[in-house]
Formats: structure tokens, C-alpha cells, sequence
């Protein structure tokens, strides 16, 4: 008992030390929204906060909170990087149940081994990309429009290389990516840490990140910079592509069954909705890599709240929206500064 | 003639300007009328006061004898004066018939009458003289036809005054001599037409009356056949016509030795609709200015040299060597930089800082795998922070929150720090306050000494005259002229610019 609260006190602890260090930075809003979803369930929601270790692996709602994430994680990886330029990927979702659906069906009919399986779903989730990237760079079609040709078309494709139905299939490499455990933590979370190593080099440690924010807050004038404006847009919705292609194999992974119909079901308005919460304007500009990952972890965060607290699905979306917005507008410069004025003698004692 | 449209002290502010200050209009049946003036000058404020667009804030306006106050264009339209506008601003989707009576199209017991849209549509444009499909889609036909349906959308109200607010940006000479035969034939049914427009041969080949605004404010109202065009300009930009005929030439410093190889050339180079074919050649240590009445192709010019626009003749040599610039990119592989003419559109990435402002065109020109290091950048940043007083208070400040002044030099680092040999800037010092103007020329003077070459277009000649060692005068999307060394005074460039042209009047 004494433990469990020593590892209470030490999890707030480090999470107030976090806080405190970003507190000038953007990623502090969703952070401190994280932080008092958390809090709430430590009051109020009994065995919440529970942690076991079995096995050498952890176990808790935390825990299952990193795992069901993932997905969304790494979608909000690809699609900060597009918001950043002032588009939007709708096909991500559609993407997941190809690169799923591809998966299997070279597993299971024609017994291919699980790296050539991965690497084709990953090809087959990069040429989505490349299409999404070149109707939008290439074409100039609207992104929200281009994007909604594979969304609706995508999961039909899935139909069609699944032959209508759902394929499980049962292979030990497979179940370790989707379930797996890798330094007692779901593997899965390991794979979403490579992938932000890699997007905050190749953002950060290059000027394509530069590149993507002055496209996305002005594109003529960036054109007007000598910045290869198509190439840069071209890019980021080819990364988004790997990125739903890399979900979709975690997610068929996770309960070792493809399925054209639910894979990354709607997952693509989380993703939008993580990055948002991260900080990251619709209209483009700066993007937030870190703080888009916070908003998934909001937001499965308030999904297994509202699972733990026995809330019906069908109205759990109604108390979901509602955090959401709170969240948005904790955001916004324009709330903090009228709550600011509301509080004019707290400003002075404080 | 029979007045028909007699409008006195009109005023209109808004919050931070007073952008009309009673001002006196009168159109008469019959007449073409010429409202002109600088940008700024008012005229589109009192087109928008007269056709509902914006409410007067004092004034009065009479309407063939009877007061009006319009309170939208649907009411001006009502009462007999139509508008055609600068853009087309029909609908690209819908048929010519449709676009001609949207809004008002006739119906039966709720239902629309096509047959008698159609055959409206078809009337309202035979009186243009143009036969056209009238059940195509309006953007199947070339600008030049929209902007005749958008007259003939504007006719279909019975309109008693028609007003043309820059119809001829966008055509080109055939379209226009087109659209001119359209006007008088209007005129001479007794319409009362405003004809606003930047292009001084328009005014005189087809104007009976001119009015001059300036700052808001009435300059005068003159029969065309009593206003050379030198008088106009002096009015126009509100010098005494005395001063501008005596103006003196300015002191000029002895023509330095420049290199006889220049840096860049272009021979007959053009673009069909946006500039005619041009000879340029600069020298390093050159400042070769571009003057010229807005809209008569100065910018036009750069963005061909820049290569945001291609050109469609003749050819470009850098260095000695033919090159093909049709891109940004490919313009500044050759060295040469492009401050643009409008800052915010087409110059600062606002929510980026003042560092990341200027390393983005270097940055851009190596690639996006050899990033410049946090720690050269910081150089860079300070560097020009310093070098051209920008007054911020760090380099991690984003641009939006600079003044005018302080983002156009932030822009000016942007490019110089490319190092380029050549520099096109276009209205550098347009919107700043004047200390950072004279910041801006001096750096200009002290780039040019160091062996840059720079084309300059501004809109003030004063500093065109300062500046520049060689003018270029355009006209009408024309290079109409050039001086050189001491032939360079503001008059010199009035003159050119004014001199009238057979190939213009003939229109």
C-alpha cells in the first residue's frame, strides 16, 4: 500500500517538474488539461491509478491508456506535419485498413513472412500518400477534398483485397508489434518513440521543418523565398501516408484481425482533433510534434475515463466534447486574456 | 448637356482615415467621364458612396433632379446607375444567360422562365454587338467577353449611368479599342458613363470631362480637350503644373566608371497581357529605376526578371550566358533577390521569427538538408539586426509584431543575406515612415557602391530621380522611354510618361 502511494506521490511529482519546465511553452495547455483529467480520476475514479507488475510487465489503466493510443499517435505524427503546411489528411483512417488489410491477406493466403508482409503494407500506405500529395501539390485540389477521395475509396479498396471479409490470422511477430511488451511497456509505444525520433530530426535537425511552417503560415511568400513550395507539400503527405500505414499494421496487429470496416474507423478526426489540442493552428504554421502526442493521450485519456466511470457509449461522446472544448479554449489567447480580466484583484494580491 | 447625376460635399471617414472630404461630381447625359487620382485618392470611395456600396457621411446626391441615398448597390441599380468593376466579379459557373440575370430573373408563378432569361440575355448582348452562346458556361469565354457580359449584366437595368471602375486592367489593346467602340456607342445613346481607369491614353482616346481627386478631396473638374496631360499628372499628384514645368535638375554625382559587361540583360523580353517586350540591361554597381504611373507594368517587369512569371519572348543573358529563369528558384540560382511590392502577401511569414525571417531564402537556396546552424543563424540575425537598425527587441520576435519599416528591412536581410549581385526592389519604401525611407536609400546607395546591381521601382520619383542611375519609364504596360545620368528629373520622367503615343490615341 505504502508503494503504490510513494509511486503516486513520485508519478505527480515529475509530472508537476514537466509542467514546471514548460510552463512558457506552448505544450503547458493540453499538459495541465492532461494533468487535471488525471487528477479527477485519482479522486474520484477507484483503481484508476492502480499498477501492477506481472511478469516483468506493467499493468493499469495508465498503462492501457499508452496502448490504445498508439494509433492515434502516430497518425498525429504525420498529420501535424500536414496541418503544418495549412492542409488536412482525411484519408488516414481509410489508409490504416488498406495497409491492414494488405498485411493479412499476404500472411494468411499466400504465407508470406511478416517483414515482407510489414513492408509491403508500408509501400502500399506510402503510394496512398504519394496520391494524396500529388492531388494536393501537384493538382492544387483542396486538401479537405483531395483527401476524401481515399477516405471514401480507401476502405472500399480494403473490401476489395480482403475479398469482403474480415481475415484474422495468428503470428507471434505480429502479435508482439500490436501487443507486445518491450522494458515492461506496450512495444507499440516504443515504435510511436522511433517514429517521433525520426519526424523531430528530419523537422528539426534539417530545414524541412522551417520549410513546412513558412509554407503552411504563407505559401506565396515563401514560393517567393525560392522554397520548392509542391515538393514540400508532396513530402509531408507521403510521410502522413507511412505514418496511417504504420498505425494500421499496429492496430491489425492489436487484435490480430484485419477488417476493412472498423480498422481506424473515424481515427482520423482524433488525429486532427490530438494535433489541435497539441497546439498546432488548422490554418498551418508552427506544429507541435510533442504536444500533438499529449492530445492523443488526451484524448484516449478521457475515452477510458468515460469506460472506467460506466458513462454509456452512446453519450460518451457528449462529455468528451465538452473537455474538448474546454481544452480548445484554454488555448486561446482570446479566453485567457478575457478570464484574465475577469480576475482583476486575484492579478494584484498574486 | 442635361445633368444627370450632381453630387456636392460628399463626405466619408473611416476609423483611422477621411477618405472622402466634400467632394463636388457631376456626370452629364451623354458624356464619357474620367475620375481620376492617385491609389488612395478617393476614387473608389466615391464610386462605392454613389453606388450604395457605403453610406455618405454628409453630402447630398441628385439623381436626374430628384435626392438619393442609396443603401445598397441593389437600390443604386434600382434607381438607374449600374456598375461594372475592376474584377469581373460574375459568377464563373453559371451560363452567360444566367450571370446576365441572376438576381432578377424573371418567373412565372415561382418558377423560372428560361426561355425568357435566354432570350434577355441575348438582347442585353446585342446591343454590345456580341454574338455569343448565351447557355455556356461564362468561364469558357476569355476575360475580355466576361467583362462585355458584366456590361451587359450592368445594361440590363435599364441604367441610366454606367460606371466603369478599371475595366481595361485586365485586356489587351484589340479587347480595349473593343470595348471603347462599346462606350461611345452608349455615350451616344445618352447614357452618362465614370470611367475610372490608370491608363492616361484611355483617358484622352475616349473622355469628354475629367475630375481629379487627391487625398479625399475635389482638385477640379476639367473638359478633356483643356487638360494636357502634364497638368493632369501635376494635379494628380498635387504639384503646382508651374513647379513641375520649372522643376530643376537635381545635383548629381559624377558617373562613377561602371563595368561596360552587364550583369544581367534581356532583349525583347515580354509577356503577352502583363508586359510588352522590353530591353533591360544593368551593370554591377548599377541602380536602374523603373518610374511610372501605378499599374503601367513596373512590377510586372520584376516578376518576369524573377521569374514568377514566364516570359512568352525574347531572351535573358546573366554573366554573359543565355539562361532561362521560370521560377523563383531558378532566379535565385543566377543571384538575383526580389523584394516584393506587397509585404504582407507575398513577403513576411508572420507567425515566424525575425531569425527564421531572414535565414529563409539562404536557407532555401541550399536545400533543406544542409540546414545553417542555430549558431550561424543567431550570427546572421544579429548581424543584419544590427547592420540595418532593425529596432526590435530580439531576434526570436515574430515578424507580424514589427512596424512597416522594421519588417520591410527584416525582408531587405532576407535577401541580402543571399548575397546576391542583383536586387530588384519593388516599392521598398512604400508604408514606412520616413526615417526608415531614408535608411532604406542610403543602404541602397552604399549596396550599389559595393558593386550590386539594383532595380529600383518606386512610386515616388523624387526618390527615383535620387537614386537611380539610369530610368526606365513605362507606360501602359510599356517601356516608353529612358534616361540617363543627368536627363533624369522628375520632370524629364512627366514628360516621357505624358507624351502621347499614335498606337494608344488610335484606340
Amino acid at each position: 500500500m505504502s508503494m503504490l502511494l510513494i509511486g503516486h506521490v513520485v508519478f505527480w511529482l515529475v509530472y508537476a517538474a514537466i509542467l514546471f519546465v514548460w510552463r512558457k511553452q506552448r505544450i503547458f495547455w493540453p499538459l495541465l488539461a492532461l494533468a487535471l483529467l488525471l487528477l479527477f480520476n485519482q479522486i474520484f475514479t477507484p483503481g484508476f491509478f492502480d499498477l501492477e507488475i506481472r511478469d516483468g510487465r506493467l499493468f493499469g489503466s495508465r498503462i492501457d491508456i499508452l496502448q490504445q493510443s498508439t494509433k492515434v499517435m502516430l497518425l498525429a505524427l504525420g498529420m501535424a506535419l500536414v496541418i503544418g503546411t495549412g492542409g488536412v489528411d482525411l484519408s488516414v483512417g481509410a489508409i490504416m485498413a488498406v495497409a491492414g488489410a494488405v498485411m493479412a491477406q499476404l500472411v494468411v493466403m499466400h504465407q508470406c513472412s511478416p517483414t515482407v508482409a510489414i513492408l509491403a503494407a508500408l509501400g502500399v500506405a506510402l503510394a496512398a500518400g504519394a496520391l494524396n500529395g500529388l492531388l494536393v501539390a501537384s493538382f492544387g485540389i483542396q486538401p479537405i477534398v483531395a483527401t476524401l477521395i481515399l477516405m471514401v475509396a480507401g476502405r472500399g479498396i480494403a473490401q476489395l483485397i480482403s475479398d469482403g471479409q474480415a481475415i484474422p490470422f495468428s503470428n507471434e511477430t505480429l502479435s508482439f508489434i500490436g501487443s507486445g511488451y518491450f522494458l515492461g511497456l506496450p512495444f507499440a509505444l516504443t515504435i510511436v518513440l522511433i517514429m517521433l525520433g525520426i519526424t523531430c530530426l528530419f523537422t528539426r535537425k534539417t530545414a524541412l521543418g522551417l520549410f513546412i511552417e513558412s509554407v503552411g503560415d504563407n505559401d506565396t511568400a515563401s514560393r517567393f523565398s525560392g522554397i520548392n513550395a509542391r515538393l514540400v507539400k508532396f513530402c509531408v503527405y507521403i510521410f502522413c501516408g507511412l505514418c496511417a500505414g504504420i498505425a494500421g499494421i499496429v492496430s491489425t496487429s492489436n487484435i490480430s484481425r484485419a477488417d476493412a470496416n472498423y480498422t481506424g474507423l473515424y481515427l482520423e478526426l482524433d488525429a486532427i482533433l490530438a494535433v489541435v489540442i497539441g497546439g498546432t493552428a488548422l490554418t498551418g504554421g508552427r506544429f507541435y510534434l510533442v504536444g500533438s502526442l499529449v492530445g492523443a493521450l488526451l484524448i484516449q485519456t478521457l475515452t477510458t475515463t468515460m469506460y472506467a466511470r460506466n458513462v454509456s457509449a452512446d453519450i460518451a461522446p457528449v462529455p468528451k466534447a465538452l473537455v474538448i472544448i474546454a481544452v480548445c479554449l484554454l488555448q486561446s489567447e482570446k479566453v485567457r486574456r478575457f478570464f484574465a480580466r475577469l480576475l482583476p484583484a486575484k492579478k494584484q494580491t498574486g | 448637356m442635361r445633368v444627370l447625376l450632381e453630387a456636392r460635399g460628399l463626405s466619408k471617414s473611416f476609423p483611422s482615415v477621411r477618405a472622402l472630404d466634400g467632394v463636388d461630381f457631376t456626370v452629364r447625359a451623354g458624356e464619357v467621364h474620367a475620375l481620376m487620382g492617385e491609389n488612395g485618392a478617393g476614387k473608389s470611395t466615391l464610386i462605392k458612396v454613389l453606388t450604395g456600396v457605403y453610406q455618405r457621411d454628409a453630402g447630398d446626391t441628385q439623381f436626374e433632379g430628384k435626392s438619393i441615398n442609396p443603401a445598397s448597390p441593389r437600390a443604386a441599380e434600382a434607381c438607374g446607375i449600374s456598375t461594372v468593376y475592376q474584377e469581373v466579379n460574375l459568377i464563373p459557373h453559371l451560363s452567360v444567360a444566367e450571370n446576365i440575370c441572376l438576381g432578377r430573373q424573371p418567373t412565372r408563378i415561382g418558377m423560372i422562365r428560361w426561355g425568357a432569361i435566354r432570350e434577355r440575355a441575348r438582347k442585353a448582348l446585342a446591343r454590345l454587338d456580341l454574338n455569343i452562346d448565351v447557355n455556356r458556361q461564362l468561364s469558357s469565354y476569355s476575360i475580355a467577353v466576361q467583362q462585355m457580359v458584366a456590361l451587359a449584366r450592368a445594361l440590363d437595368v435599364s441604367a441610366k449611368l454606367l460606371i466603369l471602375d478599371e475595366p481595361t486592367s485586365s485586356l489587351d489593346e484589340r479587347e480595349v479599342a473593343e470595348l471603347f467602340k462599346v462606350i461611345s456607342k452608349l455615350r451616344d445613346e445618352g447614357m452618362g458613363i465614370v470611367f475610372v481607369t490608370h491608363f492616361l491614353d484611355q483617358v484622352y482616346a475616349v473622355s469628354d470631362r475629367i475630375t481629379v481627386l487627391r487625398n479625399g478631396a475635389l482638385v477640379g473638374e476639367y473638359p478633356v480637350a483643356e487638360l494636357p496631360r502634364l497638368h493632369l499628372i501635376a494635379h494628380m499628384i498635387g504639384k503646382p503644373v508651374e513647379e513641375v514645368e520649372a522643376m530643376s535638375h537635381p545635383h548629381r554625382d559624377e558617373e562613377e566608371r561602371l563595368p561596360s559587361t552587364p550583369f544581367m540583360s534581356v532583349v525583347n523580353y515580354g509577356r503577352t497581357g502583363s508586359i510588352q517586350p522590353f530591353d533591360l540591361a544593368i551593370r554591377p554597381g548599377e541602380v536602374v529605376g523603373l518610374a511610372g504611373l501605378l499599374g503601367s507594368g513596373r512590377t510586372e517587369i520584376a516578376r518576369l526578371l524573377f521569374g514568377v512569371d514566364k516570359a512568352d519572348s525574347g531572351e535573358m543573358q546573366v554573366g554573359g550566358n543565355v539562361v532561362r529563369i521560370n521560377s523563383p528558384r531558378a532566379a535565385m540560382r543566377y543571384k538575383i533577390a526580389f523584394t516584393t511590392e506587397d509585404r504582407k502577401a507575398q513577403g513576411i511569414i508572420p507567425n515566424l521569427s525575425i531569425r527564421e525571417n531572414i535565414v529563409l531564402a539562404l536557407q532555401a537556396s541550399r536545400g533543406a538538408w544542409r540546414k545553417i546552424s542555430r549558431i550561424k543563424q543567431d550570427e546572421l540575425a544579429d548581424r543584419f539586426i544590427k547592420a540595418l537598425g532593425i529596432k526590435t527587441p530580439g531576434p526570436e520576435q515574430l515578424i507580424k509584431n514589427l512596424s512597416g519599416g522594421n519588417q520591410q528591412k527584416v525582408l531587405l536581410a532576407r535577401w541580402l543575406a543571399t548575397e546576391p549581385n542583383l536586387l530588384i526592389l519593388d516599392e521598398p519604401t512604400r508604408g514606412i515612415d520616413v526615417g526608415a525611407k531614408a535608411e532604406i536609400e542610403k543602404l541602397i546607395a552604399s549596396l550599389r557602391k559595393d558593386g550590386m546591381a539594383i532595380l529600383f521601382i518606386s512610386s515616388e520619383l523624387e526618390e527615383v530621380v535620387r537614386d537611380s542611375q539610369r530610368v526606365l519609364v513605362l507606360r501602359d504596360r510599356k517601356v516608353v522611354g529612358e534616361l540617363i545620368g543627368d536627363q533624369i528629373t522628375e520632370r524629364a520622367i512627366m514628360n516621357t510618361i505624358a507624351a502621347p503615343t499614335p498606337e494608344g490615341t488610335a484606340a
